[in-house]
């Protein structure tokens, strides 16, 4: 019996009983005139006082109303408390230091902004204000490497804002910590958080095969997720052990999951359980197995691939298989191509695609990556284009630098010009196989050689902060764009980046820049103020980053 | 520690602050770079120039005893984000030694000081007494009509039964709301309006009713007797109707800590109003001030949470000796450092139900509470005490109830352990307004 609220018909603030109810419906003084219960003056009153049964004089409205007044304030002023409803299990501690006072407040007011920034900005034009909104990310990300956890009082807002926005989920709520957990578990809203891949309450033992089994036989998926990681860690070969305890009654979208959560880690451990997920029931779960495996060059798979793709590409031409058999179905290939591309083509694409890179040196006679991309194989019969885009997906699925780098060129010849693709979002994908330094400086060498308006998602895949190479090549090409009279809103997106990403300590020397300059003769009409005005946000912007930054460091 | 007395958190100047947009502006101009000739003053002031988009820097000054301000930018805010800047650097760094005002900052303070040393009452001109008494009684009697009026319309209502009103709408008691505004009784008005929304308001409406038409018949049937009230019975019967205070009330002089600030707004959006909370720390007692702000403007008030201010309290007569003016600042206001003693829930309600005996009207009284633990609930929330199984429920809709928002900052801020809070207790419950963490001082406003 420990309902809160006030109950149907109840008197108001039931929740503790007014001392009058104990004694039994005795006369409660003057005020009554043979009104009784609570209960009963509100019976009256709603029936009316005309329609009461044997009237009488005290059956008047003013009498009802008095007693009800005598009774209203005389309960009001004895409420006791109600009995205590079961309190929540304690949220464990976290261990974790608080930030310091000055970087818990600019989280307040990054979280804060977060509702409000971002709406005003419909016409383009920004103003020279920061975005708040978008320094939210970094916070994160510098709090996570000093190993802070949430102030508890912003715990909530941290919570709504990664429910907002998924890209900050696993970041805050990695910071939200186990207070985070405890309150998710009471808020519907903040559910998400319980399924999120950082797993609610704390792992077993993984030496302890009891406890092991029952959560993984018990547990919610996320903790079956995480569990499975922190085996892998610990024994790789015991993961998939584990896995096949359940395999055959897991729902095929969670079989896909579990396969997905392998693909951190991956090592040929894992060969025997993906080979025998090449013949599982869902299609879905049997490609995502060959693509494992693809990315395993020495697995069993990426040979057979070897030799199938060896077979259709040499240096005496290309010859696209001519059917698609039933082993190349189960190693994954997809049989019907998407419309609009040939059958042969599209099978060429996935052997090739899933092929060990390596194969192909000797296969060119000892060729490397650069030499064999630049060979005009096959150039006649037009397959060059699907070739070089089927190894361009290799190189980035089997993280392969010498051949990413062979098929991303030289950053200053043209795009539209370079061997391996000239899709922006492929190239981005290629660099990112680079080692951090060489993929800024091809990057620097892109902007410098083709300015910035193709630079943008390339400019992405780059280690934030900038080096300083790439930051200056990005200054100068903004600094160009001004100078040839275009707005600034031309470039905002680079220009956004450069926001989050340049190194706080090149603020000084933007300063400069920040001066509204004399326009072109040929600039666009005002330009030259916008301009100094987006410098001036960027130099806040920069200025905001390296404080915020400073704040987070230990006091 | 400077001779400005000791600084304020950037949350408390922030929460100066009269919009989003000034926070924010007020935020970036809340480093050095824009600001030159930066300075304090002993007695509590700081000034400086910050450079704008024109060729002449804008003055700002700020007399930190008030808060006030002022400044020659062209904003129309109050405190403009120069002044918010200002506060923000002096939070963060300080100004230095105290030293001169330059001319342009010294005449202000000086009128300053000089409208502060003003008895409070020499500003009204001389008075018309026998025009006043006269004026009293015309609009005495406008009210005696009204509440005869009034009880006409509550006898009908019984008569009638409440059963009839789930359909009837509100507009009969808007009408007869009206007629208590033509009669000079606003505060009847109000009870009036909002008797007309209970029928709407849910299940258990009839006994809400019930209680707000006895509470309303007991204030006419005390306004017809007002004569023969006490004093204070009396001047809490001439509020509660709409009269505005007469009288002086008592002064107070103690270090008053401010508890909570929120702001309301009225149901057709023309008035905020602007709650103040403050108790004594040497005496104990509580204090509401008040303040109002018209259509799009906050209120002009603004005390941040935490900040204690050395002051005099003139208190008005009746109202469970709440409401109060704040009078002479005797020094800068600096943030409290300890958490104040809560009490649990069994005293809470005693101190509520002993507030009724001098306004039977009152809706709530503040306490601090502590320690409890917050108990969420799909059904509602609780409060319970940290050693017992006693709890007070939270209030989740209606009059007086808070976005649930700050109440899981609340349980955010508990973890499951007890905390101390303060807030409105009251016979619908305890709304928490303010929380201190385990172990902090620093209060934390719910949102």
């Amino acid at each position: 019996m420990d309902s809160p609220g006030p109950a149907e018909g109840a008197g108001p603030g039931h929740w503790t009983p007014p001392r009058t109810s104990s004694e039994g419906g005795a006369p409660m003084g003057e005020g009554d005139e043979g009104y009784g219960e609570w209960q009963e003056l509100v019976g009256a009153a709603l029936l009316g006082t005309d329609r009461r049964r044997g009237g009488g004089p005290a059956g008047s409205p003013e009498a009802l109303l008095d007693a009800a007044a005598v009774h209203t304030v005389r309960r009001r002023a004895g409420l006791r408390p109600a009995g205590a409803r079961p309190r929540p299990e304690p949220a464990p501690r976290d261990p974790r230091p608080a930030p310091p006072e000055a970087a818990g407040r600019r989280l307040a007011q990054l979280l804060a902004g977060r509702t409000g920034a971002g709406s005003g900005g419909g016409g383009g034009r920004r103003g020279s204000a920061p975005d708040l909104t978008e320094l939210l990310p970094q916070w994160l990300a510098a709090a996570a490497r000093h190993g802070y956890r949430a102030p508890a009082a912003l715990v909530p807002a941290l919570l709504d804002a990664a429910r907002a926005r998924t890209d900050l989920r696993p970041q805050a709520l990695a910071l939200a910590g186990t207070r985070g957990l405890w309150l998710a578990r009471m808020n519907p809203d903040w559910r998400f958080a319980l399924r999120g891949g950082a797993g609610g309450g704390e792992l077993p033992d993984v030496t302890d095969p009891s406890a092991v089994e029952r959560l993984w036989e018990e547990g919610l998926f996320a903790e079956r997720v995480a569990l499975l990681g922190a085996v892998r860690a610990h024994e790789p070969a015991a993961a998939p052990r584990l896995l096949a305890t359940t395999w055959g009654s897991e729902r095929a979208e969670d079989r896909l999951m579990f396969l997905d959560s392998l693909r951190v880690g991956l090592s040929l451990e894992d060969e025997p359980f993906l080979e025998a997920a090449l013949g599982d029931r869902s299609r879905n779960v049997r490609a995502t197995a060959a693509e494992l495996l693809s990315a395993l060059p020495q697995s069993a798979l990426a040979g057979r691939m070897a030799e199938r793709a060896l077979a259709c590409v040499g240096p005496e031409g290309v010859a696209p298989p001519a059917e698609c058999d039933g082993g190349m179905l189960r190693d994954g290939v997809v049989k019907r191509p998407p419309a609009g591309r040939g059958e042969r083509a599209w099978w060429l694409g996935q052997l090739v695609e899933a092929a060990p890179l390596s194969c192909w040196r000797e296969r060119f006679g000892g060729l490397g990556p650069a030499e064999i991309v630049a060979l005009p194989v096959a150039t006649a019969e037009g397959w060059t284009e699907e070739l070089h885009a089927a190894w361009c997906r290799a190189a980035v699925r089997q993280r392969d630098p010498d051949w990413s780098r062979a098929l991303l060129g030289p950053a200053s010849a043209p795009p539209a010009a370079g061997p391996g693709t000239a899709s922006l979002a492929e190239r981005a994908k290629l660099l990112e196989t680079l080692p951090d330094g060489e993929r800024a400086e091809w990057v620097a060498e892109f902007v410098r050689a083709h300015g910035l308006s193709e630079a943008f998602q390339l400019l992405g895949v780059c280690v934030v902060p900038w080096a300083g190479a790439l930051g200056r090549a990005v200054v100068d090409a903004l600094d160009i764009a001004r100078e040839a009279g275009s707005y600034p809103w031309s470039f905002s997106g680079v220009m956004g980046l450069a926001e989050r990403c340049l190194d706080p300590s090149e603020a000084g020397r933007l300063e400069a820049l920040t001066a509204a300059a004399e326009e072109p003769p040929d600039a666009s009409p005002g330009a030259a103020a916008y301009w100094a005005e987006a410098f001036q946000r960027l130099v806040a912007t920069l200025r905001l980053r390296a404080a915020m930054l400073s704040e987070l460091a230990p006091a | 520690m400077t001779e400005q007395g000791v600084r304020w958190t950037a949350e408390q100047v922030l929460a100066l602050a009269p919009d989003d947009a000034s926070r924010k502006a007020g935020g970036r101009l809340g480093g050095a770079g824009p600001w030159s000739q930066i300075g304090g003053s002993a007695s509590g002031s700081v000034w400086g120039l910050c450079k704008g988009s024109g060729s002449n820097p804008y003055r700002t000054v700020v007399d930190l005893t008030g808060p006030a301000y002022k400044c020659s930018c062209p904003s129309r805010k109050f405190p403009c984000k120069h002044a918010l800047g200002l506060l923000l650097l002096w939070s963060a760094e300080g100004v230095g030694e105290p030293g001169e005002a330059p001319d342009w900052a010294a005449q202000w303070l000086a009128d300053r000081a000089a409208k502060a040393a003003r008895p409070a009452g020499a500003a009204a001109g001389p008075v018309d007494e026998e025009g006043a008494r006269r004026r009293a009684e015309r609009r005495a009697a406008r009210i005696g009509a009204g509440v005869t009026e009034l009880e006409q319309r509550l006898a009908d209502l019984l008569r009638g039964g409440l059963a009839g009103q789930e359909h009837a709408g509100y507009a009969a008691w808007e009408e007869t709301a009206a007629r208590m505004v033509d009669a000079q009784a606003p505060g009847l008005a109000g009870r009036v309006r909002e008797l007309g929304t209970i029928p709407s308001c849910g299940p258990g409406w009839p006994a809400r009713m019930l209680e707000e038409a006895a509470l309303l018949h007991l204030l006419d049937r005390a306004w017809m007797g007002v004569t023969g009230l006490p004093d204070q019975l009396a001047a809490t019967v001439r509020n509660r109707v709409g009269l505005p205070a007469s009288g002086e009330g008592e002064a107070v002089r103690d270090r008053w800590l401010v508890l909570a600030q929120y702001d309301s707004v009225s149901p057709d959006g023309r008035l905020t109003t602007r709650r103040i909370w403050l108790r004594g720390l040497a005496g104990g007692r509580p204090a509401l001030v008040l303040d109002f702000g018209p259509p799009g403007r906050p209120p002009g008030l603004a005390l941040p949470v935490g900040l204690v201010l050395e002051a005099e309290m003139r208190f008005r007569p009746g109202s469970a000796g709440l409401r109060a003016d704040l009078g002479e600042r005797f020094a800068a206001a600096a943030p409290c450092t300890e958490v104040p003693a809560g009490v649990g829930t069994q005293a809470a309600l005693e101190a509520y139900g002993a507030a009724l005996r001098d306004d039977p009207w009152l809706e709530s009284w503040p306490v601090v509470l502590g320690p409890v633990v917050p108990i969420p609930g799909e059904l509602g929330w609780q409060l319970a005490d940290a050693e017992g199984t006693s709890a007070l429920p939270v209030p989740l809709t209606g009059a007086g109830s808070r976005s649930r928002g700050g109440l899981w900052q609340l349980a955010a801020l508990s973890g499951g352990g007890p905390v101390t809070v303060f807030g409105e207790c009251g016979h619908r419950g305890f709304t928490p307004l303010t929380a201190w963490q385990p172990d902090s001082s620093e209060p934390v406003a719910l949102s």
